[in-house]
């Protein structure tokens, strides 16, 4: 199927990109629908986008003047809320934060669900096995001794020390970006070790323990291989491999 | 169709839905529906801060605090409301450190605090450090954090479910009540998006946590999903809305997109400047500048604008410039919103200012409800077993113009009592019977929509919609602007009843729910504009260019708007205040806007300057 569709009236009321003139872009978008049949095919639709146009406004684009049935995540169109990560030309990203300009528009762009999870339609995928690793970890403050009246006091550079992966927002661009994850489908998973990692370095917390001998499994941290895949795909640049390396070392380090 | 049975049921898994929920799945039996799963919710979007008077960093109070709420919501504000949010936030706030939520500390280790818009000393000496913080992403850590502590208590969600209708024992949109007669909430319906199947969810207590309809502008904060589900749903059964005029534009949106970018930027030292390069706030609020509270900002930017000193080449917008800043102060405490000047318009924040423009971001009226969470169902009498808290809320401590900070503060103070007063309540009461046809108006609307064979395009319907807010009640308003809007609308509801959807599927048919949360937009919208019709003052977010004075005589009143059938009385009922005693009347049904008192206990109405 294609479809051009004129949206040069949208462009007008966009600002400040004087420079980046409107374009012409193909996406090429994989669909699946179990009510329509057992197999995915291709879609291609050409539209005309404006300079700092994102995947995302393509995508809707193509869902509100074309193709009502295109079915994707989405809520805040800013990049915190998780929503939307996606494969667009063979990479994890958030349809959000990818502009259209920076993705090579001279092709047509790719546009696939994330890989290793269950694809339920068109892009949309089947996130609860996703949740169900990142629960397993007890992602949840633990703290064993009395609850001080006030707040429990940190230094700066106590608070420092888990900062990075405080700022996860459970898009799975990384889990579903790594090629164990995609093999062995029981991999605890990068974002599941980063919610480990942030309570693990937290000086309040006094969970380490036990969530260091859940990641000792044999699902656990050990089947990482170091791909750096993760750290590409974070849409918030969140070290990923980094975090799994320290997790890995405080497992080695800290007696438990 | 299924059928489900909890004491409490919460509708929304924001902030203020999962806080209620901490609250009660401990005590009672609770589920929590929600059409997002719980993390994406738009709580994560909040950047700058939480208020509470901590004085962990200089002296301060929760007196000072509640003063600075009245006076920031140009005194539209009940007190009591205001005493007890401020009082309590000292609490809430060490909540949620044990709760595991990494604030930014100060050197001693403790909370650190920052200044924040509006947030004053002693009664508005001078900017006070007062907001708790975790770098530019504090909503992102309390959603994480109440999210945690939700999957520690094991509470029960039902993710990517739409709550569609509320189900009571007396339909208020079709029958009076006399003063005193007791309405009960029963239940929810709800669709599950995957499947798409009907769930009919009875319930002792119910609490709408829904949060904003900031979609019924076209350059918003909101996120695509903030389509205001929970204050459309109270209003379609009869119960009013409150103070649905006072919208609140922020003044400092990406231009163009409307993505925030948190008052934290002014707090840190950000300063707004017109195409002169004139600090130009320095005009309008000589003592606190750059960090008066929003309303008088975003005036003041759109107000260069229209006198020709906006920058760019359509001068349409002015600058915000961090650039005196250094490039590692900016990058410890405002690291997101910068990446998103870079990500979204390619500028450079340690060199070049960004272009900013209001944009529409709160709004401060919604389901009236009392400091227990508990909803009205007129100016005085509550709805048992309904309660609300939050964005879709309106209890009122906001008032005309909600100060930064104040609602994350909001969300988990009235979210937790939300949550304390529906579990007491569900002890002491018991379930009523759900009518056999109480799906049957949800299944009707969902079929009429999913079977209507060609129609307009829900998108067009949408946009046309925003660009009449945007256009004609936003920031300054007049009779005859508001007049275009609500004619607009009108038209659009017409046009409404002809959409259709493409697709025509059970599974994820996002199509199909973006047309009824066009709906409720719609809804929204007409009220908002009826309410601003009336309200012949300017107030915090409502001004008024042809009436432009606050005018305590004839409008220190919250507004009550009810949706009514044609065929009812003009009043809500004869023993209910309605000093306003205006009436839309619109074809089927007629809005008949009513008045409920201002709460008033420490602070006589005085003229706001900063
Ligand atoms: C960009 C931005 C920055 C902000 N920064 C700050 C700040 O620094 N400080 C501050 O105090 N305030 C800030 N605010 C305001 C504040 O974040 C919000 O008002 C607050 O988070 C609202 O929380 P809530 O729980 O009421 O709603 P939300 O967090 O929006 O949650 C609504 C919930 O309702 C659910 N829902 C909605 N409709 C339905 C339905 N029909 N059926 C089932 N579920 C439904 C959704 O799934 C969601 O879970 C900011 C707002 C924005 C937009
Ligand atoms: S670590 Fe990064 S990529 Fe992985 S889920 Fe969190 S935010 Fe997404
Ligand atoms: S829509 Fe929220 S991250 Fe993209």
């Amino acid at each position: 199927m294609t479809a051009t569709l004129d949206t040069t009236a949208e462009a007008e009321n966009k600002p400040a990109a004087g420079e980046i003139p409107s374009f012409d872009v193909t996406l090429k978008i994989q669909r699946f629908s179990p009510e329509v049949g057992p197999d995915p095919w291709w879609d291609e639709f050409t539209i005309t986008v404006h300079g700092t146009d994102r995947v995302l406004d393509a995508l809707h684009k193509i869902k509100w003047e074309d193709d009502g049935t295109l079915s994707f995540r989405r809520s805040c169109a800013h990049g915190v809320c998780g929503s939307d990560a996606m494969r667009i030309n063979g990479r994890n990203r958030l349809a959000c934060k990818t502009l259209l300009k920076d993705v090579n528009p001279d092709k047509p762009i790719i546009v696939e669900p994330i890989k290793g999870l269950p694809v339920l339609k068109d892009l949309i995928v089947d996130m609860e096995p996703f949740f169900a690793s990142y629960r397993e970890i007890m992602p949840f403050f633990i703290n064993k001794g009395n609850e001080p009246s006030k707040e429990h006091l940190q230094s700066s550079e106590e608070r420092e020390r888990f900062d990075d992966t405080t700022k996860c927002i459970l898009c799975a661009a990384c889990t579903s970006s790594c090629p164990v994850f995609w093999t062995d489908g029981q991999y605890f998973g990068p974002a599941a070790i980063v919610n480990a990692h942030r309570f693990i370095f937290d000086s309040r917390d006094d969970g380490a323990t036990q969530r260091l001998e859940i990641l000792n499994d044999k699902e656990g941290v050990w089947r990482c291989r170091t791909t750096f895949n993760c750290t590409e795909a974070c849409p918030r640049g969140i070290e990923v491999t980094k975090a799994i390396q320290e997790v890995k070392r405080a497992m080695i380090t800290r007696a438990f | 169709m299924q059928t489900h049975q909890y004491d409490v049921v919460i509708v929304g898994a924001g902030g203020a839905g999962m806080r209620a929920a901490l609250e009660a799945s401990g005590e009672v039996r609770t589920a929590v529906i929600t059409k997002l799963y719980p993390t994406r919710s738009h709580t994560g979007a909040a950047q700058g801060g939480m208020c509470a008077a901590l004085a962990n960093v200089e002296e301060d109070n929760w007196e000072w605090h509640t003063f600075d709420t009245v006076k920031g919501g140009d005194y539209l504000v009940d007190q009591d409301a205001a005493e007890i949010m401020a009082k309590e936030a000292i609490d809430a706030i060490i909540d949620l450190e044990h709760m595991g939520l990494p604030f930014n500390r100060t050197p001693e280790g403790r909370i650190d605090q920052r200044r924040f818009g509006g947030h004053t000393r002693n009664h508005g000496e001078a900017a006070v450090r007062r907001s708790c913080y975790a770098a530019d992403r504090t909503g992102h850590m309390i959603l994480q954090t109440l999210y945690q502590n939700c999957v520690k208590q094991d509470v029960e969600f039902f993710n990517e479910f739409y709550v569609l209708d509320l189900i009571t024992d007396h339909d208020l949109s079709t029958e009076d009540m006399a003063d005193g007669a007791e309405v009960n909430a029963t239940g929810v319906v709800a669709y599950d998006l995957a499947t798409g199947e009907i769930h009919v969810f009875q319930a002792k207590a119910i609490i709408f946590a829904t949060g904003g309809a900031g979609k019924i502008f076209k350059t918003t904060s909101n996120a695509h999903t903030l389509t205001g589900d929970g204050m459309a749903l109270a209003l379609r059964r009869g119960f009013p809305l409150e103070d649905m005029e006072f919208f609140q534009f922020h003044p400092t949106g990406l231009a163009g997109l409307g993505i925030l970018l948190s008052e934290a930027a002014r707090g840190e030292g950000g300063i707004l400047r017109n195409s002169d390069g004139e600090r130009f706030m320095e005009r309008y609020a000589p003592t606190i500048k750059d960090l008066a509270p929003r309303d008088i900002v975003a005036r003041s930017m759109a107000n260069e604008v229209r006198e020709g000193r906006g920058c760019g080449p359509n001068k349409d917008y002015v600058l915000l410039d961090l650039t005196h800043l250094e490039p590692s102060h900016i990058d410890a405490k405002l690291p997101d919103i910068t990446e998103f000047a870079r990500t979204y318009l390619g500028i450079e924040p340690y060199t070049d200012p960004i272009p900013v423009y209001p944009t529409a971001h709160y709004a401060m009226g919604g389901i009236p409800t009392n400091v227990e969470g508990e909803v009205l169902r007129d100016s005085h009498n509550v709805v048992k077993g309904l309660f609300a808290a939050g964005e879709v809320a309106c209890v009122s401590v906001h008032g005309s113009n909600r100060l930064g900070t104040n609602s994350l503060l909001d969300i988990n103070v009235f979210g937790k009592r939300a949550g304390r007063s529906a579990a007491a309540y569900s002890k002491t009461a018991s379930f009523h019977d759900l009518p056999a046809d109480a799906a049957d108006r949800t299944i009707a609307q969902l079929d009429e929509m999913r079977d209507r064979p060609e129609g307009e395009r829900v998108a067009e319907v949408r946009k046309a919609l925003q660009e009449t807010m945007d256009a004609n009640a936003q920031v300054f308003r007049t009779k005859e602007s508001l007049d275009q809007a609500l004619a607009d609308i009108r038209e659009l509801q017409a046009r409404y009843k002809n959409v259709s959807v493409q697709d025509k599927g059970q599974m994820f048919n996002t199509d199909l729910l973006e047309a009824l949360e066009l709906g409720f937009l719609l809804d929204l919208a007409e009220i908002t504009v009826v309410a601003a019709i009336n309200r012949k003052e300017s107030r915090g977010g409502h001004y008024r260019e042809d009436f432009p004075d606050r005018d305590d005589t004839n409008y220190m009143l919250h507004t009550m708007t009810y949706r009514r059938p044609a065929t009812a009385g003009d009043t809500v009922d004869g023993t209910v205040e309605n000093y306003f005693d205006h009436v839309e009347e619109f074809g089927d049904y007629k809005i008949v806007l009513g008045s409920k008192s201002v709460t008033q206990t420490r602070y006589e109405p005085m003229e706001r300057k900063y």
